[in-house]
């Protein structure tokens, strides 16, 4: 008998009954279904509909490693074949997580080798990768296609090198923004010769040679090769190369666009350039001069993303080359390129859906360089659909925000970063308060907040009462007592992250969520004003969330903690280090 | 409730503190931060120390008029720690202004904070002072004169071919240490770094108990000169010079090795 239907017991029978369609059927309908959301409502319709959805379920995401174990997803999801993995709190990525804190896919791979032996594809962010574990990926799973690692640590070219030697049927390879061990390019050699699957190649985030040879062979042979992002080591001439070979490249990550080309090298340049007719994708060109862009321009009819982010242009560079992108929906840039670069997308960009402005010197004292509130106004005047913005700058003014947010009311991600702490208006001196409250008000989509600069607890306020679609909230240095977090709490019915850095927020605050916790991801709390007798109690009212603690040990009078609370099935941590404490 | 005043949890949240502060020194090792040094020479540096020792400082050409650089003490350990793109380091600040004071703030990730303070590795440019057009001459000459100023048009163009260490020996110090020159970009940061290498051991040196204090003065020991030695490096010719006369890009092409004097030496070089 079929082992899922022993299960069911009789008054289940009542709400699965024997339905019109086989098993089979069902479970073919349900493959069907593309997102996590829907296949996770789709498993609480019915005990029937519940096990279709597992046997048909092929991909999992799980936004935080802890909140599952490997044993209860292998139990519950037979046939994965991808998974996805966040590992540590976001604030992990800005030095505030010790290491060794833990997130280690090791014991993962080891459930997975024995569950899931066609496992295809591992997608990881923020977890702890060891060349062990990759080398045991890639000699345990014949079948392996699909590596993606952004954010992670603890693994060095090495590992790569085991990638590259034995995953044979490897697709993608996409090394991003990892704290790795740079040895050495040599793991590029080690793709055998008559390896030929490769279709994405990111290794842009690397800082070692690799040996150009090799690399123009091995895009010589992938003829599926759809994107290509290479590191700086890979000069211009050498791009050239590769385009020659590969012009029907969707994404493209140049290397170091700098060096001394020849008349007859440029026009070679130009020329595969203008081959490239499918690019959507442009990023790389670090050290991009005006000399050289322009024989970029050919390329960018169809370019939808444009990454700017490790090219420091200035205002006139980007403006010309604007002129040819104006299909652009998503643009990441330098403030380099400063307000007059920024009105330059808006003249150009009408199509622009995102935009990130990323700080060139983040440490620089004097206010007159970078971005202030009038680039940011300049392109809400002109890209009306913009509803991603991620914005670096010294100076705003709520007067600014709230044209802003009435000039583009689709906003649902939100980040503003005013980078010196607790900065007024520069103009009023005022509290930043009503550029948020703004925000809310005029963005009823808004998914994803950043808030910055002197705010009190009334942008709190704001936020609970206006911002009921928000599901992610990041705080820092702001706020004036308890009430803030405490309106956040109880007003964000979809809140699912909430982190929160240097705010006088204090055990009240924490306690307040009591019943929050469980339907969210995670809260994370740092150099606030909770105590440990405030954990504790919230980990006595709570059994079913983790609440871990670490002595923050950057604080000056070593009462302050780092809090990590957030729901699990798993229990608590059994790999945790000393210094995390689970209460 | 500001204050944890459960008497009965008292010591054992105490001891439980102690378990989580002493094994968290013993996990954080100088090697963690990628200079790949186990000798213990400095003690300031560490996950997300902000420890900057005040006391004896290293007398260069800043000490003396004519200094060339000029720029604001904007430097950031983050930048001088952001060695071989280790995440780990980027978190050290300088206390120089409210941004840099604090760890992890500006909310950047480490690689990208990296890749702003490391841009020298791009292949080609040996004699990258003719490379560039005529738009960016200048800027080069201005990036020699005001480094520090990350902004300046082009700012990023690695004059260097590859990360280049250089060794820098202290008199009265028997073993040397190594500096990767490719992650400053200016006379400042050097001497952050030398600083807190040898922070330890101009203390001895000097015989001065510095209590350690967390906040530190703005300005790195080279700017003030009191410390009873001076930086020199020796040049391509084998000359000893005092550091900080010539542009910094100058500078690099032209040093060999780096060595902290004491000033009773290198009287006959300074004026």
């Amino acid at each position: 008998m079929d082992p899922k239907r022993a299960r069911e017991s009789p008054e289940s029978a009542v709400l699965s009954r024997p339905s019109a369609f086989p098993d089979e059927v069902l479970e073919r309908i349900l493959s069907l279904l593309d997102t996590h959301k829907d296949r996770s409502s789709a498993s609480l319709v019915s005990k029937a509909w519940y096990h279709a959805e597992r046997w048909s379920r092929a991909r999992v995401f799980i936004g935080n490693c802890y909140s599952v174990s490997a044993e209860i997803l292998v139990r519950r999801f037979p046939n994965i074949r991808s998974v996805t993995l966040k590992g540590k709190p976001r604030f992990s990525d800005f030095n505030l997580v010790p290491q060794n804190w833990g997130a280690d896919i090791h014991s993962w791979l080891l459930v997975f080798a024995e569950h899931y032996p066609s496992l295809e594809e591992l997608r990881l962010k923020r977890m702890t990768v060891t060349d062990q574990s990759l080398e045991f990926l890639a000699l345990k799973f014949p079948n392996f296609k699909s590596l993606s690692l952004l954010s992670c640590d603890g693994f060095s070219t090495d590992g790569l090198s085991a990638i590259a030697t034995h995953c044979r049927n490897l697709t993608e390879l996409d090394i991003q923004e990892n704290g790795i061990d740079d040895i050495s390019g040599n793991w590029l050699n080690c793709f055998p010769d008559n390896f030929t699957s490769l279709e994405v190649l990111n290794f842009a985030s690397l800082n070692s040679e690799v040996n150009f040879d090799s690399l123009e062979r091995l895009v010589t042979r992938c003829n599926l090769l759809r994107i290509l992002k290479v590191n700086k080591t890979i000069t211009l001439d050498q791009l050239q190369r590769l385009l020659v070979r590969a012009p029907w490249l969707t994404e493209l990550g140049t290397g170091s666009f700098i060096q001394e080309l020849t008349p007859r090298q440029y026009a070679d340049l130009e020329t595969s350039f203008k081959g490239c007719r499918n690019l959507q994708t442009l990023s790389g060109l670090s050290e991009a001069t005006a000399l050289y862009l322009p024989a970029l321009y050919p390329a960018c009819a169809n370019l939808t993303f444009l990454n700017l982010s490790y090219a420091a242009l200035q205002s006139e560079e980007l403006a010309r080359l604007l002129a040819y992108c104006a299909h652009l929906r998503r643009l990441w840039v330098l403030d380099t390129v400063e307000d007059k670069g920024l009105e330059a997308v808006g003249q150009n960009c009408p199509l622009l859906e995102e935009l990130r402005v990323f700080p060139s010197d983040p440490f620089d004292e004097e206010i007159v360089h970078g971005v202030t509130e009038l680039g940011f106004l300049a392109v809400s005047y002109g890209c009306r659909k913009l509803r991603y913005v991620l914005y670096f700058c010294r100076q705003m003014t709520n007067a600014a925000v709230a044209t802003i947010v009435r000039n583009c009311p689709d906003f649902t991600h939100f980040r503003l970063c005013i980078m010196n702490p607790g900065q007024p208006d520069y103009l009023t001196r005022e509290p930043m308060d009503e550029a948020f409250g703004a925000v809310v008000k005029n963005c009823p989509k808004l998914q994803r907040l950043a808030v910055s600069g002197l705010l009190t607890d009334l942008t709190f306020e704001y936020i609970g009462t206006f911002a009921k679609n928000l599901e992610t909230l990041s705080v820092a240095f702001a706020g004036s007592s308890d009430l803030g977090m405490q309106c956040v709490l109880e007003g964000c019915p979809k809140l699912r992250k909430l982190e929160i850095r240097d705010c006088p927020f204090g055990n009240k605050a924490l306690l307040s969520g009591l019943e929050k916790y469980e339907s969210m991801r995670s809260l994370w709390m740092s150099a606030c004003k909770i105590t440990m007798n405030g954990c504790r109690l919230l980990a006595r009212k709570m059994p079913r969330l983790n609440v871990e603690v670490m002595k923050d040990e950057e604080s000056n009078d070593g009462q302050s903690y780092k809090v990590y609370v957030y729901r699990s099935v798993a229990g608590p941590r059994r790999d945790a280090p000393p210094f995390v404490l689970t209460l | 409730m500001q204050s944890d005043s459960g008497s009965g949890s008292a010591s054992t949240v105490s001891r439980e503190d102690n378990l989580a502060l002493s094994s968290e020194d013993s996990s954080s090792t100088p090697d963690d931060c990628g200079l790949g040094l186990s000798l213990g020479l400095f003690l300031g540096i560490g996950n997300g120390a902000t420890m900057q020792r005040p006391g004896p400082k290293i007398l260069t050409a800043y000490d003396l008029p004519g200094a060339l650089c000029s720029s604001s003490a904007s430097s950031t350990l983050s930048r001088v720690n952001g060695i071989a793109g280790s995440k780990r380091t980027a978190d050290s600040v300088s206390p120089s202004n409210a941004s840099s004071q604090v760890v992890g703030w500006p909310p950047i990730r480490a690689y990208r904070m990296n890749s702003l303070a490391n841009p020298g590795k791009s292949p080609s440019n040996k004699e990258s002072n003719s490379t560039v057009g005529k738009d960016n001459t200048k800027s080069i000459a201005q990036q020699m004169k005001n480094c520090g100023n990350g902004r300046d048009s082009n700012p990023k163009q690695g004059l260097l071919s590859k990360s280049s260490y250089v060794k820098v020996n202290m008199d009265g110090v028997p073993i040397g240490r190594k500096v990767d020159l490719s992650v400053h970009d200016c006379y400042e940061k050097l001497a952050h770094t030398l600083d807190k290498m040898f922070d330890a051991s101009i203390a001895t040196a000097n015989s001065t108990q510095c209590p350690s204090l967390l906040g530190a003065p703005r300005s790195s020991k080279l700017l003030d000169g009191s410390s009873g030695y001076v930086l020199t490096y020796e040049d391509k010719e084998g000359d000893w010079m005092l550091v900080g006369d010539v542009p910094w890009g100058m500078f690099l092409t032209s040093v060999r090795r780096l060595r902290i004097m004491r000033t009773a030496e290198a009287k006959g070089i300074s004026t």
